[in-house]
This record gives C-alpha cells, sequence and structure tokens, in this order.
C-alpha cells in the first residue's frame, strides 16, 4: 500500500473525458513523476487530489483516510502540501512572515483567534523559521518583501513554506516552468537536498524531461486521461508507447 | 510597555498626548481674533473627532488588514446609536450600560450581515454590505418605526420608565446623559488672557474610550490574528493551501469592525441621546471609506488622521460664507476683492464638498498611502544625507 492510492478515478468536463480508469500508487518516501503532452490531464488529476476538484467515480485514500469531499485547507491539514506552478507566496508580507503562517497554521489547525500576542513573543516558532530560511539561504533576505524577490528566490521560499509544515506528501505542479537552465538545475539540485534530508514523499508533475529523469524513483505516462505504463526512468526512456504518445510515432 | 514594541509604544503615547492636551492644540487662536473661526477645540467637534476615530480605526481592521471593502459600516454605527438611546429610555442615563449594550448589539448585527456577505468577496462583497445597510435604513425611516421612531429620530422623553434612573427631574426637565453623576455635557472653561480653553467631561470619556480601542487595535496589528488578515490581502489561494481557513478570519474581522461602529454609535448616542435613520444612510458609510483612505488605509494612526480632516472640513471650512471672505479681502482695491471672493467662494462653505474632493483626488493620486506616506516621505526628505542605512530602509507604515 502506497501513502497515496488513486482508484478508478474519472473525470468529465462535457463531453470530455479528462481522466478516465486512473489507478495510481505513490509509494511512501518516493519520488513519483506523473509525465504526459499537453491535455493528458496531468493538472485534473493533482486538482483531485488536494481537493480543488471533485472527482466523478473512484477513490483518492492519503494515508488510509479518503481525501473527497474535503476542502484544500482540511487536506493540507492532513498533511499534504502542494508548490504551484507559478509561484504562490503572500506577496505583501515579509519573506519571514510568510515562513510564519504555515508554521501557525500548522500549530494552530484552520482557524484560531489569537489577536493579543504578539507575534514577535512567539520564540520557538520564530526560531523555527529563521532555521528554514537559513536551509533555503534567504536568511538575509528575511525582512525583503516577498512580492519583491526574483522569481527563483520565490520558488524556493514558496518550498520552504511547505516544507516547514513537515507534510508527508509534497505536490509539485511543474517547479520549473518558465525557468531558465540554471534556475532549473538549482531548483533539482534544492528538491534533491531536500530528499536527503527528510523523510519526505513527492509526487511531481513536468514537462521538462530532464528534470524527471534527475528525481525520479517512479514515472507514471500519462496520455488522453489514461496512465499508458508505470515504471522505472531506465525502463521508461525506451519505451515504444511512451514515444508514440510523446512524438506521435508509430510503435 | 503593555505588551507593544518600542515604536508602537511611543506612537501610542504620541496619540495620547495629543488627544488628552486637544482642547489646548485645537484653540490656537485668541478668541476675538480673525482666526478664532478656525479654532476646533469646542466639545462637541473634538467628540466627533475621536468618536470618528473610533469609527474609522475599526473599519481599517476589515479594510485595511483584509481588503474586503465595506460599504454599509454605517449600519452598525446607526444600530448602536439605536441600542443606546433605548438603554437611556428604559434603563438609565447612565453612559456605561447604554455604550455596553450598543457594541454587542453592532456586534451582532454585524454577524448576521458578515457571515451572508463574506460569501463573495471583491465588488460583490462591497454591494451585499451596501444592500444590507440601505435595507437597514430603509427599515429604520419606516416600517420599524415602533423602535426607531421613523423620520423623527429616537429621543429621550419625559414619558420614559427609566428603571434604574429617573423619569424627568424635580424642575420637569429631561435628565441627562452622565457618567456615575459626571453630567457629559459638563464642561469647565479655562481663560488665559485672550485665549480660551474647554473641557468637558464628554470629549475626555470618547478620548479615553479611542485610546483604548486604538491601543486594541496595535495589538490586533501585531498578532498572528492580524497577521492572517494581512495573508487573506495578499493570497487567498495560497492561505487555503497552507492550511488555514480564511472565512472565519474574515468574518472575525467583520465583526470586530462592527463592533467598533457600534462604540461609535454608543458614543454619539451618549454626547447627544437621540438617533436618527440618517446616520445609516450611504453617505455615512462613505465617508467612513473616504477617512481610512485619506490617512491611509492599512496604517495603524492614518484613519485617526483622516477622520480629523474630514470632521474639520465638514464643520469648519463650511462656515466660511461670503461676508467672512470680504473681511479678510477688504484691503485691497474693491475690483481685486470681488475677484478674489468669487474665485475662492466655490471651495468654501457650501462648497467645501469641493476642496474636500480636491484634496482626496490629490492623495489617491499622489500619495496612495494616504496623508502617513505624505508624512513619512516629508520625514526622509529630512534625513536624507545623515544615514543612508535608515533612508534605504523602509520603514514599515505606522
Amino acid at each position: 500500500m502506497g501513502i497515496l492510492e488513486v482508484k478508478d478515478v474519472n473525470k468529465r468536463f462535457g463531453g470530455l473525458q479528462a481522466l478516465g480508469d486512473v489507478n495510481l500508487s505513490v509509494a511512501e518516501n518516493s519520488v513519483h513523476a506523473i509525465i504526459g503532452p499537453n491535455g493528458a490531464g496531468k493538472s485534473t488529476l493533482l486538482n483531485c487530489l488536494v481537493g480543488k476538484l471533485i472527482p466523478d467515480t473512484g477513490s483518492v485514500m492519503f494515508a488510509g483516510q479518503s481525501v473527497l469531499g474535503r476542502k484544500p485547507y482540511q487536506i493540507n491539514q492532513m498533511g499534504i502540501s502542494r508548490v504551484f506552478q507559478t509561484p504562490e507566496i503572500f506577496g505583501d508580507l515579509t519573506v519571514f512572515e510568510n515562513m510564519m503562517i504555515p508554521l501557525f497554521a500548522k500549530r494552530d489547525g484552520a482557524f484560531r483567534l489569537h489577536a493579543f500576542e504578539g507575534v514577535a513573543a512567539e520564540r520557538d516558532l520564530t526560531e523555527e523559521a529563521r532555521r528554514m530560511l537559513d536551509e533555503v539561504d534567504m536568511l538575509d533576505k528575511g525582512d525583503a518583501h516577498a512580492g519583491s524577490l526574483s522569481r527563483g528566490d520565490k520558488r524556493r521560499l514558496e518550498m520552504a513554506m511547505c516544507l516547514i509544515q513537515r507534510p508527508r506528501l509534497l505536490l509539485l505542479d511543474e517547479p520549473t516552468a518558465g525557468m531558465a537552465r540554471a534556475d532549473t538545475n538549482n531548483t533539482i539540485a534544492l528538491l534533491r537536498t531536500i530528499k536527503e534530508k527528510r523523510d519526505i514523499t513527492m509526487c511531481i508533475i513536468e514537462h521538462d524531461m530532464h528534470v524527471v529523469f534527475s528525481l525520479a524513483d517512479r514515472i507514471t505516462v500519462l496520455a488522453q486521461g489514461t496512465p499508458l505504463v508505470e515504471d522505472t526512468p531506465e525502463n521508461i526512456k525506451g519505451h515504444p508507447k511512451v514515444k508514440e504518445a510523446y512524438l506521435g510515432e508509430a510503435a | 510597555m503593555l505588551g507593544l514594541g518600542k515604536k508602537d509604544t511611543l506612537l501610542l503615547l504620541l496619540v495620547t498626548a495629543l488627544t488628552l492636551c486637544a482642547p489646548f492644540l485645537l484653540n490656537p487662536f485668541p478668541v476675538n481674533g480673525g482666526l478664532a473661526q478656525f479654532n476646533a477645540g469646542y466639545p462637541d467637534l473634538m467628540q466627533r473627532f475621536v468618536i470618528f476615530g473610533i469609527f474609522a480605526i475599526g473599519f481599517n481592521i476589515l479594510f485595511g488588514l483584509t481588503g474586503y471593502l465595506s460599504f454599509g459600516h454605517a449600519a452598525f454605527l446607526g444600530a448602536g446609536s439605536y441600542a443606546a438611546v433605548w438603554m437611556f429610555k428604559l434603563l438609565s442615563m447612565n453612559v456605561l450600560p447604554a455604550i455596553l449594550l450598543s457594541v454587542v448589539i453592532a456586534g451582532i448585527f454585524a454577524l448576521m450581515i458578515g457571515y451572508i456577505s463574506l460569501r463573495r468577496s471583491g465588488i460583490y462583497f462591497s454591494i451585499l454590505t451596501l444592500a444590507f445597510a440601505q435595507m437597514s435604513f430603509a427599515l429604520a425611516y419606516s416600517v420599524l418605526t415602533p423602535i426607531t421612531n421613523g423620520e423623527t429620530g429616537l429621543q429621550v422623553t419625559l414619558s420614559d420608565p427609566r428603571i434604574l434612573g429617573v423619569t424627568a427631574n424635580a424642575d420637569g426637565s429631561i435628565p441627562v446623559t452622565h457618567l456615575f453623576g459626571i453630567e457629559m455635557r459638563a464642561t469647565e472653561v479655562l481663560r488665559m488672557g485672550a485665549w480660551e480653553f474647554q473641557f468637558s467631561a464628554g470629549y475626555y470619556l470618547c478620548a479615553v474610550m479611542m485610546l483604548l480601542a486604538f491601543y486594541l487595535a496595535i495589538r490586533i496589528f501585531r498578532s498572528p490574528f492580524g497577521m492572517m488578515l494581512r495573508a487573506v490581502k495578499s493570497n487567498q489561494q495560497r492561505l487555503y493551501y497552507t492550511g488555514v481557513n480564511a472565512r472565519p478570519y474574515t468574518l472575525a474581522a467583520f465583526v470586530i469592525s462592527g463592533m467598533y461602529a457600534g462604540l461609535a454609535g454608543g458614543l454619539l448616542a451618549a454626547m447627544d441621546p437621540l438617533a436618527g435613520a440618517e446616520r445609516m444612510q450611504w453617505t455615512a458609510s462613505g465617508e467612513v471609506v473616504l477617512m481610512t483612505i485619506l490617512g491611509g488605509a492599512g496604517t495603524l494612526i492614518g484613519p485617526v488622521l483622516g477622520a480629523g480632516v474630514i470632521k474639520y472640513f465638514e464643520n469648519i471650512f463650511s462656515k466660511l460664507n461670503e461676508n467672512v471672505l470680504h473681511g479678510w479681502f477688504a484691503f485691497l482695491p474693491d475690483g481685486i476683492e470681488d475677484v478674489l471672493v468669487a474665485v475662492i467662494y466655490p471651495f468654501v462653505g457650501k462648497g467645501w464638498h469641493l476642496t474636500l474632493g480636491l484634496m482626496f483626488m490629490a492623495v489617491v493620486i499622489f500619495l496612495p498611502g494616504g496623508l502617513v506616506e505624505g508624512g513619512q516621505r516629508i520625514t526622509r526628505l529630512f534625513r536624507r544625507g545623515r544615514s543612508p542605512e535608515a533612508q534605504r530602509r523602509r520603514t514599515p507604515a505606522e
């Protein structure tokens, strides 16, 4: 049993079958990549995992509990964090405050009216935020407005915000989309260190084969809403069905 | 001090000093001088400054932090006033229970309106709050006449029961509002040479309330709760995916700001025990939006400044009529005098809205951070060259 089990998931938008009988099992502490050409249903699948969409049929189980019908904030509280395609951070807040919010969410749950203590008085949490910022080399930028950061820094901040909650599963939606080669390589290096340092399961949706083959333990190829094959990167590389789906070559 | 940082403590002390010395500061001109009409240090106006300051501070907790622009906050002010007057009619003329009830009633009212309105955000939220406020206004004006006394407005009369107080004074007059015997209208006048300063019990009650309200606002701004509210404004999507439910946060902010409005409404009634439906009208809701933006939304001191400026204009500029202008320019030759008066006249007296409008436009275009940003720019101008480090580091809005 994997930590994330997707069974017979179907999703239809009007006449379009976006997902058809998707089965997926993500093993704990592995890096699982989902690849596929445009319109293969990768994002639809991801949205079904985080509570943004509800599949028409099938089930999605995380650590033995169903996520279906739960709101995004409830799913986060179960231990799933999500990194977006374009970094979603609190642009009007400082980098340091960006780190404090996930910490408060983790400690206090979805809502708590703590209107009288000061933020600075929470010494344990501020210390933890500082340590995490140090880990991603952003401690010197703590007082900067997050909105003024470079794109690469925004990406690192977003990942740090997800990681500081110690999620069991980290979902990454094309984490290197639109990045220059150097930034892409930095992101790969960052994800590798994250993987080495802690017990975490990652599920990456990605277009860039370079990223996928440098990181993934298992790869699922999605085409027209259905999984074609699931295998190790070595076996996927030369798989005839994958070539067909991507390049339209006859196998 | 009091759980505040150094800068916040200084700000609070500064505001405390300014409010307590307001009777001096607002009366800088000799009583019989030509400029005496610019004196704002009479109790009635000073009370308005601080009461509307409270209203704006509360509004800023919602609008400044979460970015939800309510166009219906006057409804809570009005509800607070009605609640207070009913307390004067039924219980006693002591202002304390009246103010307490007005805060509670406004809070319940805000909970109901906020619960429904906060299902939408942006312009739809604004329209929903506006609709609720206009409904309240229309109801208070007509259908709810038994409670609100319709067009006439709710007043204390000689036939009210007042269980804990007296129905009428021994001389047959209506009793006045008081705080454990201190009459709200009691005023000490201090004459110093050509100057005159007025100290009113009512003003100092309002001032203390405003300082408490201001202190509470600072605590909220600096708390994790306040940070969550700013996160709501910044990126709701990220907040939901970080495990936070934004709805109860915005609702709590809405109710807190509604209670501030109720406190302001209760104080208005405590100073002058009557309440009319026009307090709920949309122009009153719009006024608090103007105050907040003019002073600087999202800053601590901004809304108080904005409230002061607007109330000053409303009460002082509006009193400058044609005769006053002719008096000022009498030393000039007749032709020039008439031209000058003709040019200035549209901007003062009944035309004070024009000046206010122009000023508001100038602030929004050139100082998007309001008067507070103007102050910060001036401070930075003075500091230039002295310490390059301080200049580069942009201080967060106070």
